[in-house]
């Protein structure tokens, strides 16, 4: 009928309009319902957390039931063990199977590795927790704070990994080729020149590696076990902010599910935080393709 | 022509290759731990542990079957919450969003998969779950309770407020993959359908998501596999109890929990077994599911499977 239909918007039929607008309204319903609880996360941490964060919180071990008081600053300093163990671990060796990977890992056997190394971040936290008992808790006969960082460590590995080989392929062959063409040696070129090249961008992979460790709890459940008192002794149980989040918050007290908000509170500002660091230094231009 | 620097670099080498070698070390030491850990359980129930209901620590009598179901039908409300948001966040950053808004978004999509799992779990308890018991769950039971999925008394906790926690666990994992899946998908697709005069909805159906899908589906099921593993927050919220029930609002558990819940108390050997054995059969599964995704998300982004970064 009409001929002369064609580019002309109101000759689109309203059928068809209708859908377009209905697509437009259901993506951005989407999208609303997917911000609602970030926003209502975020501000019911702040509101029910900042109330119970005081000095006697961020300072003192915690008090026994009934008594008021006390805080989570063993679990706080027990975090810091573990992530500090946990660091150890996954950081030499992330780095190190990044670098096999970009340098030298451009074959079957690299593929394979890399294949490896995004099925190992695909394992459920809590298998890991598992195996970390197998491997340190039964061997020591008691839970400990090592355990607890070797599950994390180990948790950290694949994405370093990823995260070294990408910020290494970003560096362009010119720059290994004048190193080697200046005499230098490869394993120079790489320490001293690929690697310093790409460090910012691969300290951003193990920033962003350890705030996903940072509030993992499930792997810290039969590793670390969790205490009430101060420790650094990685041989013993230990105390961890998570695991003491998720101990308060099952717990049928009130007063310990104030701390338990406030202490999530600090955990995701501590994430958060970590994360802003990281996003800073990626504005700055000194890490391009991170994810 | 300086033939002692071979050493050194030889040695550089081979020290980068075993820390390559450690990555499938490491893997392969999870499987060896968990099979020889379940070795027990594993031998003395055989195929029967995972059709068995009951789950009997006194009676030394272990079935996974209610943590697998549990598992599967948490994970499938997650799913079926989760794929149109994600879905829908995606299309709308990459398709509709003006620039300006775009990088806030993907921050905001970012900081939702930083959030940890305890703290979801913490929200849920005392946020979650009194909404849902109040208000939702008697609404699904007026409106929907003729389906049978919604009866029983309203707890609040339960599979349901597992599987809203898991959904928003996995929906920024599958909008952020889908968001690279889309970007993938070549412009002059986009471009040949509004040359036929398609509208924006007729353009993003025929130019982006028939090339997408694949990938897309790759990002489902790459937040299966989160969902299946997911531990705090489900235990947290989903009531922890071993029955099958075919109510959602009844509570569950699933077989992330048990092992978190029952780890620390298992006294019997038997039983320490069967729970490393539900462990494996987690790990088996997410493996499978992950493998399986990734090989779907590449075969769109890249032009080869499996050959990621070989050019």
């Amino acid at each position: 009928m009409r001929n002369k239909a064609g580019a002309r918007s109101e000759q689109i039929s309203w059928s068809r309009r209708f859908g377009d607008h209905l697509f437009t309204a259901l993506a951005v319903a989407a999208l609303l319902l997917v911000l609602l609880p970030l926003a209502a996360i975020f501000a019911d941490l702040l509101e029910r957390g900042i109330g119970s964060i005081n000095w006697a919180f961020l300072t003192r071990t915690p008090a026994p039931v009934g008594v008021p008081g006390g805080g989570m600053a063993n679990a706080i300093l027990g975090s810091g063990v573990i992530l500090g163990i946990a660091t150890a671990i996954g950081v030499p060796l992330g780095i190190g199977s990044g670098v096999f990977l970009s340098e030298y890992g451009r074959n079957r056997f690299g593929d394979v590795i890399r294949f490896t190394a995004d099925v190992l971040n695909g394992v459920p936290s809590i298998v890991i927790g598992i195996v970390a008992y197998s491997l340190v808790v039964l061997r020591q006969r008691h839970f400990s704070a090592l355990a607890g960082g070797v599950a994390l460590g180990i948790m950290m590995i694949p994405t370093i990994t990823r995260a070294t080989e990408e910020m290494l392929l970003l560096v362009p062959v010119s720059v290994r080729e004048a190193a080697l063409g200046l005499g230098i040696s490869r394993w120079r070129t790489t320490v001293s020149v690929t690697l310093r090249t790409s460090a910012a961008g691969i300290i951003t992979g193990i920033m962003l590696a350890f705030a996903r460790v940072a509030g993992e709890t499930a792997p810290l459940l039969f590793t670390a076990f969790g205490s009430q008192f101060w420790s650094t002794n990685i041989n013993q149980p230990i105390a961890a902010l998570p695991l003491q989040i998720f101990v308060y918050a099952i717990s049928p007290y009130d007063e310990w599910h104030r701390q338990a908000w406030a202490g999530a509170l600090v955990l995701i500002a501590l994430i958060v935080g970590t994360i802003a660091v990281v996003r800073l230094i990626a504005s700055r231009g000194m890490m391009k393709g991170t994810t | 022509m300086r033939t002692g620097s071979r050493l050194p670099d030889e040695t550089f080498r081979y020290a980068m290759i075993a820390c390559g070698l450690s990555v499938a070390v490491v893997l392969g030491l999870i499987l060896y731990e968990l099979v020889v850990n379940s070795s027990l359980s594993l031998h003395q129930f055989g195929w029967r542990f995972f059709i068995s209901q009951t789950w009997d620590p006194v009676k030394d009598q272990f079935g996974a079957l209610p943590f697998i179901y549990g598992t599967i039908v948490s994970s499938i409300v997650a799913l079926v919450l989760a794929v149109p948001l994600g879905v829908g966040v995606a299309l709308f950053i990459t398709e509709m969003c003006p620039q300006r808004l775009r990088g806030i978004l993907s921050f905001s999509t970012e900081l939702l998969a930083a959030i940890p799992s305890v703290i979801y779990g913490l929200w849920a308890i005392f946020v979650l779950v009194p909404i849902l018991r109040l208000y939702i769950e008697p609404g699904l039971m007026r409106y929907f309770g003729w389906t049978g999925l919604f009866e029983g008394p309203p707890y609040g906790i339960g599979m349901l407020a597992a599987g809203i926690v898991l959904a928003i666990m996995v929906v920024p994992i599958i909008s952020s993959l889908t968001r690279e899946v889309l970007s993938a998908v070549p412009r002059n697709q986009r471009e040949a359908a509004l040359a036929l005069g398609s509208t924006r909805w007729e353009m993003i159906r025929i130019g982006v998501l028939r090339n997408a899908r694949a990938g897309i589906l790759g990002a489902v099921i790459l937040g299966l596999g989160r969902a299946l593993g997911e531990t705090m927050a489900v235990t947290m919220v989903i009531g922890n109890r071993p029955e099958i029930a075919k109510s959602l609002l009844a509570p569950g558990y699933t077989m992330a929990s048990v092992i978190a819940n029952e780890f620390t108390e298992a006294t019997g050997r038997l039983y320490l077994s069967a729970l490393v054995e539900i462990g494996l059969a987690l790990f088996l599964v997410t493996i499978v599911v992950n493998a399986l995704a990734r090989l779907l998300v590449w075969s769109v982004t890249r032009g080869l499977p499996a050959r990621v970064h070989a050019q």
